[in-house]
């Protein structure tokens, strides 16, 4: 819905909760402001609630359903106040938004505000896009880039056409696709580490199409997948720099890329 | 005598299949053949998402209700003249089959693709009591050569290039000319033909899967390209059918919309070449067919599994598209899973099966990228179940102490966002002071990230940090 | 205990099982109903809008099907040509002028004498036939799919020992969908319930077993060749 329908905020622009992430926050700050830069310039105000840590997702994954639950409690108390909660990252903005209702159905207190924290819970690009209608950035960046599809915006949010659309409005970029942008680049959250050789060898194959695509830069919406991305280019001395989508968007791709300092 | 189950040895299973030249090979024909054949299959078809749901609902009803199809399936089975053996265990399943073998004086057994005998272990039991069984399936009849089990459910020789055949064709067809021709598949194809019709014409039984049970006439369903088979049930003197519980299909329009998504998701066929429909033996006047028809109907776990959210994995119909999509299984193919049921799928059904304590790796070596369940023809959230089972290990303390231990130190820090601030900032400075660099090719405590690829550095200050100081 | 009650006993447990795990399904008796219902009035799920051509549409659906599946379709179009089309087939493909059948009234009343020196043998195949023809009950359009039936006329080894293939179908037998053949066998078998066995043929055997090459006649027959016999 556009800003101007959102209810009880009619004429004012809505109040966005940033939910972080926790790989942005420690890895990535950038990430953040350019998320924050790109709300507000869809006519938005942010704020970022201190009290966030990370989405659970670990947790949930790894079995553990009661520290899972607990901190998605955490999560809904602090972020149920805003019209928004906006999530740099397809992986965390699903788990809120596809996974909480589920994780807090049987749980009285907070099974009806989990499905409405789910509701207004969204994925930057999308929010972006969808929410806010927008359809261009003020940004420019020279040089071609390739976008990778994160697994969960994709299937569970199906997030493809947003960042795309939004990055053709980038003066000086070309998106050259790579093949199979929408299969998994192995990260998994806990799985790279518990399985590192199968990890590596699904990522060697990404890598490999991110270079067939000849573009210098990788993009994509989930930190994790491009740390996992980063990391193996570099250490296969690949010369291809990799972003957050956000950045190229809010006009920061000219700031160091992820692994090349800060 | 049971199933050797090598999924503890996951791990090491994996890097073996990733060291594989012959196996790497292989398998590049799963990741670009049947993905793009089913894509294909599914675009040209405008209702084939609309007969997905379809086919999730029959198999829905039919599972809500399955004492009872099993019940009718039965009924009308006998009417049909066949003899029904229902089986608690897969030792039960072999001794069914065991005395069926015994009392027709049987000798070798022809059969048709089951997986239902790899998960009871029939051949090597059977093997065990004196009966020679022979494998017809093309693909089946590699790996029986090769002394291997499937590694994919319906392709189940995937893993082996066709250089592999030929040195297993010349090695059992000893008695041909060692000078002949296999470079092409064509001829390895004819070679198997030729040694495999004898067989059919001899053997005393011949024993298949089934794709359904069709309660309505009392039915079983075998698909197949081939027509091996066919020709297992239909020259024999005696017909085996092995199906489990979850087989049962309601009336020959339920089977209709599942057999328009089972080869479409399966091969990107519209129809596999063959769908035969047996009910009973031969009819008085009959010129040919079984004289007697059996059908053993398993459980072995399953009927546990209706009782809670696993009940949606019994709607599987094995089109094996799960294990298609699935790039974990690109990357290690399907014996590394080493439980029978491989890939997404192996996932979910094989701790059900054998038991979570040997199997707990499987549903752990997930992405969770959910391409599974974006493909599967009745919509199994494959992804939700194997969660599922990491929460079941989770419970039983079956996880390694330190792995456990981290997630439960790291757990406790996310739920006080005071003391994981404090907590972050006070590591963050540490690392900085540790030496910054902009990323790190090992760093203690990262091996499992670092052995293959750099881990980028943290920021020096966090987000947060940053962010209320420049507001 | 006697392996008659052993059984029984595995039974009940297997079914108990299964009882017990869906006790959480609702009551017996409506269960029950709708288990009867689905049963007793089998219904058509959604049929797909090419399985539902009329007329002309639906024989060239057929045909278009059947041959995308390496079949080979060839109208014909009265009963007396048959037995020459039969010849030319196999004259065509250097094959003897030898041909399997059952005792299908249908295929025997044709005039075979027409057809110069072709050596008819009758009943099962014995694995050594090269070519052998049958009659279908029917087709689906929607896949080019036939469907055989098994009986005292027809033998099942026929459709898959020879080498060769020929079903005559004739073209007012083909329907658009399976479940308007499935309705049509109902009213022709009657409480008799399905034949021992029905097949349903879409194209000549095939494995791709073999590096996922394709290819045709694995065990079953290299060839389907569809006599397609009359109008719509």
């Amino acid at each position: 819905m556009p800003p101007s329908e959102v209810a009880g905020q009619t004429g004012k622009a809505p109040r966005v909760g940033l939910f972080a992430t926790c790989l942005v926050d420690l890895f990535r700050p950038q990430t953040g402001f350019a998320a924050a830069k790109l709300i507000e310039a869809a006519g938005a105000r942010v704020e970022v609630p201190e009290r966030q840590t990370c989405c659970g997702q670990p947790a949930y994954n790894s079995g553990d359903r009661a520290d899972a639950a607990a901190i998605a409690r955490q999560v809904v108390a602090a972020f149920e106040g805003f019209d928004y909660v906006v999530v740099p990252s397809g992986s965390c903005a699903a788990t809120i938004s596809r996974h909480y209702p589920a994780l807090l159905a049987d749980d009285p207190s907070y099974a009806h505000r989990a499905r409405a924290l789910a509701e207004k819970t969204f994925e930057l690009t999308a929010f972006l896009y969808d929410v806010m209608g927008m359809r261009e950035v003020k940004a420019s960046f020279s040089g071609a880039v390739t976008y990778h599809d994160s697994c969960s915006g994709l299937r569970e949010l199906t997030v493809r056409k947003q960042p795309r659309a939004l990055l053709a409005s980038v003066d000086g970029l070309t998106l050259k696709e790579m093949k199979d942008a929408d299969v998994c680049c192995g990260f998994g959250g806990a799985f790279c580490v518990k399985y590192p050789d199968v990890s590596n060898a699904i990522v060697a194959k990404k890598v490999a199409a991110i270079e067939d695509s000849r573009a210098e830069t990788l993009l994509a919406g989930d930190i994790g997948c491009l740390m996992n991305m980063a990391g193996k280019l570099k250490r296969e001395g690949k010369n291809v720099k990799a972003r957050h989508v956000a950045e190229v968007l809010a006009d920061m791709g000219d700031e160091p890329a992820i692994g090349e300092g800060q | 005598m049971s199933l050797s189950i090598t999924s503890p040895a996951f791990k090491e299973n994996a890097a073996l299949a990733l060291a594989d030249v012959d196996l790497q090979q292989a398998l590049t024909h799963v990741e670009r053949g049947f993905i793009e054949k089913r894509r294909k299959a599914a675009e040209a078809l405008p209702e084939f998402e609309a007969l997905r749901d379809e086919a999730r609902a029959i198999k829905e009803h039919t599972l809500a209700h399955l004492d009872l199809y099993l019940e009718a399936f039965e009924a009308k089975a006998q009417h049909a003249g066949a003899e029904v053996h229902f089986a608690e265990t897969a030792e039960d399943a072999r001794q069914a089959v065991l005395a069926i073998c015994r009392r027709a004086k049987a000798r070798t057994v022809t059969k048709g693709k089951s997986m239902i005998s790899e998960e009871i272990g029939l051949n090597d039991f059977l093997e065990e009591n004196d009966i020679a069984p022979v494998e017809t399936d093309l693909g089946e009849y590699i790996i029986q050569l090769r002394g291997e089990p499937p590694s994919h459910i319906i392709a189940p020789a995937v893993h082996v290039t066709r250089n592999q055949v030929e040195q297993e064709f010349r090695r059992a067809h000893a008695g041909l000319d060692p000078e002949r021709d296999l470079s092409e598949p064509v001829s390895l194809l004819a070679e198997a033909r030729a040694a495999l019709r004898e067989k059919f014409l001899a053997a005393d039984i011949g024993i298949t899967g089934a794709n359904f049970l069709i309660a309505e006439t009392g039915s079983s369903v075998i698909v197949t390209n081939e027509g091996n088979g066919d020709l297992t049930q239909i020259l024999p003197r005696v017909h085996i059918v092995l199906a489990s519980i979850e087989k049962l299909v309601p009336t020959l329009e339920d089977v209709s919309t599942l057999l328009r998504v089972l080869a479409r998701s399966a091969t990107g066929q519209d129809m596999s070449v063959y769908t035969t429909f047996s009910t009973g033996p031969r009819r008085p006047g009959d010129p040919d067919g079984p004289e007697e028809t059996h059908i053993v109907i398993l459980d072995n776990g399953r009927a546990e599994m209706l009782a809670g959210e696993l009940r949606e994995m019994l709607r599987c119909i094995r089109c094996g598209a799960c294990m298609n999509h699935c790039p974990v299984y690109h990357a290690i193919g399907g014996h590394a899973y080493g439980a029978t049921y491989v890939g997404p799928m192996g996932a979910v059904l094989a701790p059900a099966l054998f038991g979570l304590e040997k199997t707990a790796n499987l549903p752990n070596a997930s992405t969770f990228c959910g391409r599974c369940e974006a493909v599967c023809p009745v919509r199994i959230p494959l992804p939700k179940l194997m969660r599922h089972w990491r929460e079941r290990e989770y419970e039983r303390h079956l996880k390694p102490a330190a792995e456990r231990g981290g997630l439960k130190f790291w757990a406790f820090l996310a739920k006080r966002p005071g003391l994981y601030r404090l907590a972050t900032r006070l590591g963050l400075a540490a690392l900085s002071r540790f030496g910054r660099q902009d990323s790190y090719a090992s760093l203690p405590f990262a091996g499992g990230w670092t052995r293959h690829r750099d881990l980028p550095a943290p920021a020096a200050k966090s987000f947060l940090d940053q962010w209320k100081a420049s507001r | 205990m006697s392996a008659a009650s052993e059984s029984e006993r595995r039974r009940a447990a297997v079914i108990g099982k299964v009882r017990r795990a869906l006790a959480d399904d609702g009551n017996g008796d409506a269960r029950r109903a709708a288990v009867e219902e689905r049963l007793s009035r089998p219904r058509p799920n959604l049929v797909p809008a090419r399985g539902q051509l009329t007329g002309e549409a639906r024989l060239a659906l057929f045909a278009e099907m059947a041959e995308k599946v390496s079949a080979s379709v060839e109208r014909v179009a009265s009963a007396e040509e048959l037995p020459e089309a039969v010849a030319s087939y196999l004259r065509a493909r250097n094959l003897p002028s030898e041909l399997r059948m059952g005792a299908d009234p249908r295929l025997k009343a044709l005039p075979w004498d027409r057809a110069s020196h072709l050596e008819i043998k009758h009943g099962p195949s014995d694995g050594r036939d090269l070519a052998a023809i049958s009659h279908a009950f029917g087709g689906v359009a929607e896949t080019g799919t036939l469907f055989l039936l098994s009986g005292q006329e027809n033998p099942t080894s026929l459709n898959f020992l020879p080498e060769h293939h020929l079903v005559v179908l004739a073209a007012q037998d083909i329907a658009g969908d399976y479940e308007a053949l499935w309705a049509r066998l109902r009213a022709a078998e009657g409480d008799a319930g399905l034949p021992r066995t029905v097949n349903l043929v879409t194209g000549p055997s095939r494995s791709a077993d073999i590096e996922q090459t394709l290819l045709l006649g694995a065990h079953g027959p290299r060839a389907l060749h569809i006599l397609l016999l009359g109008e719509g």
